[in-house]
């Protein structure tokens, strides 16, 4: 069977995927973009509203911002696939991906840009009760919480942004830190500590959670003193931060031992010729829309000078 | 061919919507099993389920009814039911639940966890 063999495929759809996408796409290089099959637009679309993005002087709402950076894709040509990618082959020089519905792709060089996803407390009974009051999207499930008492746990940025939304809804959010003070910005810090509905438990971790048919409450632990004190809460929001999405690369692609794909210095280029990453899935630092904008652009650059030197051999 | 992701998950075929007023006659009382999508239009995850659910109505609408409740204009149908997470799929067969399916899930994913209905 023969089969096209495409410049570029990009496998994800934040601000690095759709930022390489603009860049592969406007260079003729008519790139396929892998969008995820549930995720498309990435992270941002369960945000509300992002004010530092720059060229958004009144902020822009993350769904908003995402639909734009689509739309301009798809103006210079991205084919834009809203499915996930399965199974990938990237060690040959024609690499293969396989999407959900079985069908075969294949390019000569790909750029990861899948981004994160939430990561989980890891205490019992978090599964059963997770969509029965134990949440990781309050733009989702905030609505649900109206007139309750609920708590969010985490302190960086993410944190904050969700108990300020949760505030429009809940009687109460309290903000569950392992630390003594937020990690969050200084401007989303200071937000979070004049908002009269939001209080903090500093220096917890959730340790237990309670409820049968939904959550009633859960047990904290001071960290410093090791005291366990109970907080009724009908609602947990967990924002302790993100895990790299590179299961799919293992055994391929070189990770660090966080699961975050190795680059080589000043460059998007993995250890695979060809094969390039970009976004979250390899900043562990800095973490933010412009930055993985700003690294898919790269992405879609190295790969452009991949793919004309090849085409000049 | 391209949705606009605004659009995705509000454009309905194959799947009707239900309301608190005709819950219990279109779903309680129905004779084939029925998932009822509960969605709302600022969840980012229930727009990309949308046409997912669009496709399985589609292709085996006549062993499973597909029906969508919004939660915005119909909160006691989700109050009743504790959906307190959405999109939130819940299988009703002769009144009672008989599976729950809570967030967004790939197409094939979707499809093994409803194998026994379609």
């Amino acid at each position: 069977m023969s089969q096209d063999i495409h410049d570029v495929i990009i496998i994800g759809s934040g601000p690095a995927g759709y930022t390489a996408a603009i860049y592969a796409a406007r260079a003729q290089l008519k790139p396929i973009v892998f969008e995820g099959a549930v995720t498309a637009g990435g992270a941002l679309m369960n945000t509300t509203e992002v004010e530092n993005f720059p060229g958004f002087p009144e902020g822009v709402m993350g769904p908003a911002l995402m639909e734009n950076m689509r739309a301009q894709a798809v103006r210079f040509g991205a084919n834009l696939i809203t499915d996930d990618v399965t199974t990938a082959n990237l060690t040959s020089d024609v690499k293969t991906v396989i999407d959900g519905e079985g069908r075969e792709y294949q390019a000569h060089s790909i750029i990861l840009a899948t981004g994160s996803s939430y990561r989980e407390l890891g205490i019992a009974n978090e599964k059963r009760l997770s969509g029965h009051g134990v949440s990781w999207c309050a733009t989702c499930d905030g609505f649900f919480f109206r007139d309750q008492d609920i708590a969010v746990v985490g302190g960086g940025d993410s944190a904050v942004e969700e108990a300020t939304f949760l505030t429009r809804f809940a009687t109460n959010v309290t903000m569950i830190h392992r630390r003594g003070e937020l990690r969050a910005s200084k401007i989303m810090a200071e937000r979070a500590h004049n908002d009269p509905k939001i209080n903090f438990a500093w220096n917890s971790e959730v340790t237990e959670l309670h409820g049968e048919a939904k959550l009633s409450g859960v047990t904290i632990r001071d960290i410093n003193t090791g005291a366990t004190r109970e907080l009724s809460v009908t609602g947990l929001f967990v924002a302790i931060g993100h895990d790299p999405r590179s299961e799919l690369l293992k055994g391929q692609v070189d990770l660090d031992p966080a699961g975050y794909v190795l680059t080589s210095v000043g460059s998007t280029a993995t250890n695979l010729s060809g094969v390039f990453a970009c976004g979250d899935l390899v900043d562990h630092t800095y973490r933010q829309a412009i930055t993985a904008a700003g690294t898919g652009c790269s992405a879609a650059l190295d790969a452009e000078r991949f793919l004309s030197d090849l085409h000049t051999k | 061919m391209l949705k606009s992701l605004a659009t995705i998950g509000v454009i309905m075929g194959a799947t009707a919507a239900v309301t608190d007023a005709s819950f219990a006659s279109d779903v309680l009382m129905s004779d084939k099993p029925v998932l009822v999508d509960f969605w709302a239009e600022w969840c980012g995850p229930c727009k990309m389920i949308g046409p997912i659910l669009e496709e399985i109505a589609a292709a085996h609408g006549d062993k499973l009814t597909i029906l969508k409740l919004n939660v915005d204009e119909n909160p006691a149908t989700a109050a009743n039911y504790g959906v307190t997470s959405i999109p939130t799929m819940n299988v009703y067969l002769n009144g009672e639940i008989v599976k729950q399916i809570i967030g967004a899930k790939p197409k094939a994913a979707l499809l093994s966890d409803l194998a026994e209905f379609i």
